[in-house]
């Protein structure tokens, strides 16, 4: 068969076409940004995401005027299979939201722009350069990795607790009561944790092993969440970091966190 | 020797007592002499030889767990050369997904209780 060149654009074109309505009318499925459909995992764990010192980045201004959006958090909370409790003191979070005068203790002005002070930023573990946490665990089983996630070991966290109290930003939260029953989707692909042990943002190491972005960051629509290697001066949150005005979360106390929250 | 008697007749009333469920389980024809997992996989090759893992699956278990979650080494190379992910729930599961007439049927027989899904999410398994 022969094919003309008339023929063949416009072949070609339709398909195109095609190829664009259709994405478009589909639309982007929740469950493929969380975990791609025919996502190959062997072939996903030749290609790491890797880097030297990981950081996040959290746009406070482009996140805030998403009223009310719990995309990052829900997502989060689904593929980590994070309980829901009623009673707030069993409360298990990855990610949250605190009015920024709880959030940035010490760094709230009485007078000050108003839409910062109003605003509810988004916390995480800051998987601190000097982890607090990791020096207080008797077993070892929080750790600091040499890419500066502040990695968790649930086969090893005995309870203690001793971490809880270290960490400076509240960011580790115990099960007290056994998970299992309180979580409303269960996702096969990560384990559930059991009663008495410690959990936490682990900046999702087991979606960087196979090459994809931590799920908080894939589900937010705006771009307020940048993830990348902060030792990498080309990297998207250096560059950020280097062309605007940021701050961290209670500085004063030395443990260097890896979570800068970007002020517009 | 004193009151033989009542001391044979102790010992045996103590001997049928203590072994009573050995007994109990014979009379009811219960008594499992043998494990049989079964192996339910269009799969031909396992991680390891079928011998190794009969004996050290959970050691290979532990080594996986500390590999992937201390060291971030998540593939495995088989002495065959073929390369696995270092997974529980993904590369044994997806071969071995009748847990209970193949993980449970052993640990069961072998009176052993593994910890593994308490956190580990168990397939589910197609009732027959």
């Amino acid at each position: 068969m022969t094919i003309d060149r008339r023929k063949f654009i416009k072949t070609a074109g339709l398909a195109s076409l095609a190829g664009l309505v259709g994405k478009n009318v589909l639309g982007q499925d929740v469950s493929d940004v969380i975990e791609p459909g025919s996502f190959d995992r062997l072939s996903g764990l030749q290609s790491p995401l890797q880097a030297r010192r990981w950081a996040m980045a959290v746009d406070i201004g482009k996140c805030e005027k998403q009223h009310d959006c719990t995309k990052c958090i829900d997502a989060c909370h689904l593929v980590h299979n994070v309980p829901k409790f009623d009673n707030p003191k069993d409360e298990i979070k990855w990610i949250w939201k605190e009015p920024f005068e709880h959030a940035f203790h010490e760094q709230e002005n009485e007078f000050q722009k108003t839409d910062l002070i109003h605003s509810t930023p988004l916390l995480f573990c800051n998987h601190c350069d000097i982890p607090p946490c990791v020096s207080v665990c008797p077993t070892r089983a929080t750790w600091k990795r040499e890419d500066g996630i502040v990695m968790m070991d649930w086969h090893r966290c005995i309870g203690c607790r001793y971490c809880m109290a270290g960490c400076p930003y509240g960011s580790r939260s115990f099960n007290w009561r056994d998970p299992r029953p309180f979580i409303e989707d269960q996702q096969k692909d990560f384990p559930t944790r059991m009663r008495g042990v410690v959990e936490k943002c682990t900046f999702c190491d087991e979606r960087l092993a196979v090459g994809l972005l931590p799920a908080c960051v894939e589900a937010c629509d705006v771009g307020a969440l940048v993830f990348g290697d902060l030792e990498d001066p080309e990297s998207n949150v250096r560059k950020l970091l280097n062309n605007n005005f940021s701050i961290r979360r209670k500085p004063g106390l030395g443990t260097q966190p890896e979570v800068y929250y970007i002020i517009s | 020797m004193y009151d033989a008697g009542k001391i044979i007749i102790g010992l045996v009333v103590f001997l049928a007592l203590v072994s009573y469920p050995i007994w109990y389980d014979a009379a009811r024809g219960d008594i499992p002499t043998s494990a049989d997992p079964k192996i339910v996989t269009a799969e031909k090759e396992c991680v390891a030889p079928t011998d190794y893992m009969k004996d050290s699956h959970m050691d290979l278990l532990n080594q996986w767990r500390d590999d992937v979650v201390r060291k971030g080494v998540r593939v495995y190379t088989a002495e065959s050369g073929r390369k696995f992910e270092m997974s529980l729930s993904h590369t044994c599961m997806d071969c071995h997904s009748n847990k209970s007439e193949f993980c449970d049927e052993c640990h069961n027989y072998a009176g052993v209780n593994p910890y593994c899904w308490d956190c580990h999410i168990e397939p589910e398994e197609v009732q027959q």
